[in-house]
């Protein structure tokens, strides 16, 4: 191999060979779509539409004030039909816009300007008008990334196009596709950030998207890492281990080592709202999993329902239970229904047909350890799930699990089928109300 | 040989219970002989209800007078009585409180969206938004029957949990176990309760839950005192410094929501009468 990779992490079959080769189709424009006010990690935007308003495409329907945030667009032409509480594929209800079509649609298009003509501030303010957020999943805000307090600074941008995550080919498609936006929006993200160094990590299971990236790339000094094909090679701090060889230390962000990462979607993103003014309304789905009858990769608008969606790749097939998930199997969320919206993080939709998806039931913990050499934030998650379980939390802070990026790998590799990144989360989640708690309490005693 | 081995023995034997015998005296901890007396008063169950670790916190506390007499949750009036004659402080009434349920979306009642199949427990559910329509009703893996020490709850044949009047001493564990925050801790002389916790919007409310509160507003209308109940995002709300606790004109509520939950206190010998299919 002799690729470089980080520490640990495991290698789960990776059922690319579904869609990777499929050009991204765009998918015909949608009668409604329901927008929610929340697509991105902080706070949520308020709707500054009204019921029953002419809505254009790529008009801001909601903001908010918060600085950890990213406000929404209409993505089509059409009214508002409603602005109410709506599934989300994160499991919860959130408001959002529903507006209904009138059939037409814009064209975006312009000329490619000048990047040495903009000022970094002026570049921040247009990704963050622009509602740009992390297009790998997690959509944080990349205007807030841009922008990083006094006195640390940015040396390295990293693009991330690992896609480590089974079944996704969105990013593959990308970066074959349209290396040439991909190269600019890392230029782009290098000025806004004042870096002088742009990376771009691929695992070496995409040869023709590095082929097609070392194309575009040419002289520029831009350097396109090849990494091993790994899980989770994507995730932002093990990307930054194996493309330069630091470290975050525990509880830092990447700032911390002058680096930043963004999603090489979030790269064509930028071209696209420098160059053509299009806000983040549409994105590249691959919709893939052997409960899909057609696979593919669709270029699909913010808001488009899950069913539409899976409508377009011939819907849903297989025998028995079937699940549906928001991303791939490793870090998806299950769906309850098909009547959630595509939001600027989904990446892609799985559908696993499985006959039966057996109810899990799990053994008691043989200490093989198996899931400490699996983990690649170098935890021990066989006792974070104790911890969380039994809401032993000061151990569960002891043994930092605080840093745990949820990949899943633990879970994955457990031979007693323990769902040990459950309790991890289980054990986050008890923290937060805890430190919730504590807060409101502080609260009362000042009233 | 024998005598050799007996003195030698022997006198390590002695020589080191003079030590110890030494060290018993010297070394000893001091601690405030109250400190035994108030643990004694105290239940001793460690319940978490006053807000300390456990009782024996309570008690350093209680001396120190970080904490009021009428502070044990648990032990109610007769334990606030006797420490307040220990500690020599005023006998400050002690108000019984017990654990509401504010959810009746059980089983027959609340819509399933989903099939759960991981951990079993409410808050792992809760994590990506529960398998239950409704996300804020009770999600009936029985976390706060779990959490109670006091053989003071038991989930029903609907799926819901169940407070037994005779047991409750009101700690508050399960209130604190509640990923939802369904249970709320009441004193006894509360009786009127708007059983559900639900801020959706009416139509989306009724759809997933037969009793949920659609925030149609007639308990507001009906209630003798105004603002007795205010409707706060979609849902009712008593104030129970206003509401009569005895006021018999709610009655139109088309969901049966909001009642006097006085008829609703179980005992747990009624309660396990009750339930066909459990014993006790």
């Amino acid at each position: 191999m002799g690729h470089k990779t980080f520490d640990r992490g495991v290698h789960p079959s990776y059922y690319k060979e579904l869609t990777a080769s499929k050009r991204v189709e765009r998918a015909p424009l949608p009668k409604t779509v329901t927008i929610p006010l929340q697509q991105h990690l902080g706070a949520v935007c308020e709707p500054i539409v009204k019921k029953g308003d002419l809505v254009i495409e790529g008009q801001k329907i909601g903001d908010v004030k918060a600085f950890v945030s990213a406000p929404v667009h209409a993505s089509i032409n059409g009214k508002v039909k409603d602005i109410e509480l709506s599934n989300h594929p994160g499991g919860i209800r959130v408001l959002s816009v529903v507006i209904e079509g009138d059939g037409t649609a814009k064209e975006w298009s312009g000329a490619e300007i000048d990047l040495g003509s903009i000022a970094p501030e002026a570049l921040r303010e247009a990704v963050r008008e622009a509602g740009i957020v992390g297009m790998g999943g997690a959509g944080f805000p990349t205007s807030v990334k841009l922008a990083p307090p006094k006195g640390k600074a940015i040396e390295a941008v990293i693009l991330n196009g690992c896609e480590c995550e089974p079944f996704l080919t969105a990013d593959h498609r990308i970066m074959a596709e349209e290396p040439g936006k991909v190269v600019w929006g890392l230029k782009a993200l290098m000025r806004a950030t004042g870096a002088s160094k742009g990376f771009i990590g691929i695992e070496e299971n995409k040869p023709d998207a590095i082929d097609a990236l070392k194309k575009a790339v040419g002289a520029t000094g831009i350097e396109i890492i090849v990494l091993e094909a790994k899980y989770p090679q994507g995730a932002e701090k093990m990307l930054i281990q194996a493309a330069l060889g630091r470290k975050v230390p525990v509880g830092k962000l990447p700032l911390d080592v002058g680096v930043v990462v963004n999603n090489v979607g979030t790269a064509v993103a930028i071209y696209e709202a420098l160059n053509y003014g299009k806000p983040l309304i549409e994105r590249i789905v691959t919709v893939s999993g052997n409960g899909v009858r057609e696979p593919k990769n669709l270029k699909v608008r913010v808001g488009t329902s899950f069913e539409e969606v899976l409508g377009l790749c011939g819907g849903i097939t297989g025998e028995g239970e079937k699940e549906v998930l928001n991303g791939g199997p490793m870090m998806g969320i299950a769906q309850s229904t098909l009547s959630v919206p595509v939001i600027k993080g989904t990446s892609g939709i799985t559908v696993i047909a499985s006959g039966k998806i057996k109810p899990e039931k799990y053994d008691p913990c043989i200490k093989c350890a198996s899931c400490v050499s699996a983990c690649p934030m170098g935890l021990m998650p066989y006792r974070l799930g104790d911890y969380g379980l039994k809401q032993m939390l000061a151990n569960f802070k002891d043994f930092d699990g605080q840093s745990c990026i949820e990949c899943g790998c633990c879970s994955y590799v457990c031979p007693a089928k323990r769902p040990l990144l459950q309790w991890i989360r289980m054990g986050k989640f008890f923290i937060r109300r805890e430190a919730q708690r504590a807060a409101a309490k502080a609260n009362n005693n000042k009233k | 040989m024998v005598l050799i081995s007996f003195i030698s023995m022997g006198g390590i034997g002695a020589a080191l219970a003079g030590f110890l015998a030494y060290a018993d005296k010297k070394l000893k901890v001091e601690e405030d002989p109250m400190v035994e007396a108030i643990c004694g008063i105290l239940p001793n169950t460690n319940c978490g209800g006053c807000g300390f670790p456990g009782c024996r916190m309570l008690a350093e506390a209680l001396l120190k007078g970080e904490a009021p007499p009428n502070s044990c949750v648990a032990g109610g009036s007769d334990t606030a009585k006797k420490l307040a004659a220990v500690l020599g402080m005023d006998h400050t009434d002690h108000k019984r409180t017990l654990a509401v349920v504010l959810c009746k979306g059980g089983n027959a009642e609340a819509e399933r969206r989903a099939s759960y199949r991981g951990e079993v427990s409410c808050t792992a559910a809760n994590l990506t938004g529960g398998d239950k329509s409704c996300t804020y009703g009770c999600l009936g893996y029985g976390e706060c029957v779990e959490a109670c020490k006091f053989d003071a709850m038991a989930m029903d044949d609907n799926g819901l949990p169940v407070v037994f009047h005779d047991k409750c001493v009101g700690c508050g564990a399960c209130a604190r176990a509640c990923p939802r925050d369904i249970i709320e801790m009441h004193p006894e002389d509360h009786k009127l309760f708007v059983y559900c916790r639900s801020r959706d919007k009416g139509a989306h409310a009724k759809k997933v839950c037969k009793v949920s509160c659609i925030a149609c507003g007639l308990c507001v209308k009906d209630c003798s005192v105004s603002d007795g109940i205010v409707l706060k995002d979609n849902l009712a709300v008593v104030d129970y410094a206003l509401a009569p606790q005895t006021d018999e004109s709610i009655k139109r509520c088309p969901t049966k929501c909001i009642f006097f939950g006085i008829e609703e206190r179980v005992t747990k010998a009624s309660f396990f009468a009750s339930q066909p299919k459990r014993t006790g």
